[in-house]
């Protein structure tokens, strides 16, 4: 039978200064750590928090996004005589030809510039996105020089409020309405109409075809016909799909928070170790004395790595509980994070989300640190000679 | 005479340090009965603390033979070790060695956490050995809330609390004033001429040793005189 726990814990309390300075050293990592991760997490949950799954999104064959891919008229009248494209009660098959381009926009608070992307949409492309809705002015008139901007991108950038303009290419856009995406990929977007903005940027082409197939059936139909016509060039696939894919703009965060917690859990780690052996060479002769009264070697290193682990998992409990606090501050505050998208080289905008799974993954974290930085103090308390041990004062 | 338990022959302890040789103990020979109470005295340096580890299983003799109650502890490996010191030996030290963090139920209760006892019958346990000690009411106080003769009391709790044959002390007075020393003493000899334990104690004090059976004297590790007393 191992030693009790109250025993490690009670040791945990009565060092509580170095107990203090491990938790909080433990805390701080464990915070970063899961601080970068939940930046990761708010974009991919930004990516799959956009589109319908009846939706099906048509770009240029070998095009990984909307903004590299080209869909000439010719392409799109194809489409959109397609038979399993579904129609809405007039009679008018459910397709929206679109134009995405980046425009770049001075940021509130004299913050230099920052790229932001405008959709050129049609009717059916707005009936397409049903968790876009209007909250302020009006939707834009085709041939106005108008446009509709997010909530988000309104409160970030100079000049996108009602009455504000937005410059496009050669042209000013009014700005005539705020729209909310509810959390979608579409909340870091301007939209105008479809065909005004081919004019304005002078493009013969659209970027991609979004369209509704009348059933499931049909969208597989549609899938499998484009990627079976090598003449059209076009491929097909789930919206849905399409902006879970588009979560490399959470790359670097997941790379800097990998870099990162490897480097600081290293100084963790020997922090952990620090706290532990400064223990056991207090308590030489309680190893002892345990040894004597017939506790085995590995009931000592058993019981070390335990104590480091708890005053890790302190540190792992307070770090979780710095990043959930500042996760609900920043939420309610309604700040959000704008970072590039290197797909399209236009500023995605954020919120960075601490979901219970990265609670799980900080403890975790904080658990690893526990173990591997009370290993070698726990070997060196069980290998005391034990009647050296006894002596000790 | 009762049998034996313990059967010492030859035993050698040779302390190497580089190149010089220190031997602390030189070919003793001795048996122990069971129930008796054994001082062990000597000089410093004679080698009793030594014997006292050799017999207890906390140290191993370079040569010879060491049997408690018919098992020859050296063939034992470190596990073994402490499994049978866990069975077979109460300890009781100078210091007390009790555990800071833990009140003196918890800290008596720790060699039974080694056996398959359950919680109840290790509390039974618990409380029968604090209750023989004198200390039924202190279960709950640490050991900085106690004076250091009842810490020693719940050392010796401790060390009975698992029913060993054998219980050792290594000058269990050592630390203690001469009214809290006197009653630790005829603590140790209550368990041995009551409760039938074999008692071995270490000691440089001549008034704790007219408190035992028995006296071996050692000198520059080798038995000098082994003396019944009457």
């Amino acid at each position: 039978m191992a030693l009790p726990l109250r025993y490690n814990f009670r040791n945990v309390v009565v060092r509580w200064r170095t107990t203090l300075f491990t938790v909080l050293g433990v805390a701080a990592v464990v915070a970063v750590f899961v601080l970068l991760r939940a930046l990761a997490r708010g974009i991919e949950s930004t990516s799959g928090n956009t589109g319908d799954p009846r939706n099906i999104l048509v770009v240029r064959k070998g095009s990984q996004a909307e903004s590299g891919s080209l869909v000439t008229r010719t392409q799109f009248r194809t489409l959109q005589y397609f038979d399993e494209i579904a129609r809405n009660e007039r009679g008018e098959a459910v397709v929206s030809a679109e134009l995405v381009m980046i425009v770049s926009a001075p940021r509130r608070g004299g913050a230099g510039e920052a790229n932001t992307l405008l959709r050129g949409v049609t009717p059916r492309g707005m009936e397409l996105r049903p968790q876009v809705t209007l909250v302020e002015g009006r939707w834009f008139q085709p041939g106005h020089r108008e446009v509709v901007v997010s909530r988000r991108l309104s409160g970030r950038f100079e000049g996108f409020e009602i009455g504000g303009t937005l410059k496009a290419g050669p042209d000013h856009l009014k700005v005539v309405g705020i729209f909310d995406g509810q959390g979608s990929a579409f909340d870091s977007e301007a939209w105008m109409d479809a065909d005004e903005a081919r004019s304005i940027f002078d493009r013969e082409q659209y970027s991609s075809v979004l369209l509704r197939p009348r059933d499931s059936a049909a969208a597989q139909a549609i899938i499998l016909r484009l990627e079976q016509d090598k003449r059209l060039g076009l491929r097909g696939e789930s919206e849905t799909l399409y902006y879970s894919k588009q979560t490399m703009t959470a790359a670097p965060f997941r790379i800097l928070g990998g870099i990162l917690g490897v480097a600081m859990s290293v100084g963790a780690v020997f922090a952990a170790m620090n706290t532990m052996y400064a223990s056991v060479a207090a308590r030489t002769r309680e190893v002892g004395t345990l040894r004597v009264l017939g506790f085995s070697q590995s009931s000592v290193v058993m019981s070390f790595m335990m104590e480091g682990t708890l005053v890790a998992l302190m540190g792992g409990i307070v770090g979780c509980g710095l990043a959930l606090a500042l996760s609900v501050y920043v939420q309610a505050r309604g700040v959000y994070f704008g970072t590039m998208d290197f797909q399209s080289f236009a500023e995605t905008l954020f919120q960075f989300r601490v979901t219970p799974d990265l609670v799980g993954l900080g403890l975790l974290f904080s658990i690893g640190i526990g173990l591997v930085g009370s290993l070698l103090p726990a070997l060196r308390a069980s290998r005391l000679p034990v009647i050296a041990a006894l002596k000790s004062v | 005479m009762e049998a034996p338990i313990v059967v010492i022959r030859d035993l050698s302890k040779i302390y190497r340090q580089g190149e010089v040789q220190v031997t602390a103990l030189n070919r003793v020979s001795l048996q122990i009965s069971a129930g008796e109470f054994v001082v062990l005295m000597g000089p410093s340096g004679s080698g009793k603390s030594t014997l006292l580890h050799i017999i207890a299983g906390i140290d191993r003799a370079s040569s010879g033979e060491v049997r408690v109650q018919g098992i020859n502890v050296a063939n034992l490996d470190e596990s073994q070790l402490a499994d049978w010191r866990n069975q077979n030996v109460g300890f009781v030290f100078q210091s007390f060695n009790l555990i800071p963090v833990l009140t003196a139920h918890e800290n008596v209760e720790l060699p039974l956490l080694l056996t398959a006892l359950g919680r109840r019958e290790r509390r039974q346990q618990v409380d029968l050995a604090l209750n023989l000690v004198g200390l039924g009411d202190r279960g709950h106080h640490r050991p900085d809330q106690m004076s250091g003769g009842q810490q020693q009391r719940v050392a010796i709790a401790r060390a009975l609390v698992t029913d060993p044959a054998l219980i050792v002390a290594d000058e269990p007075t050592g630390n203690l004033d001469a009214r809290s020393a006197h009653d630790v003493l005829g603590i140790l000899q209550s368990l041995s001429r009551d409760a039938g334990k074999t008692v071995l104690m270490v000691t440089h004090d001549p008034k704790a040793a007219v408190f035992g059976t028995r006296e071996l004297h050692l000198e520059k590790g080798e038995l000098a005189r082994d003396l019944v007393q009457e």
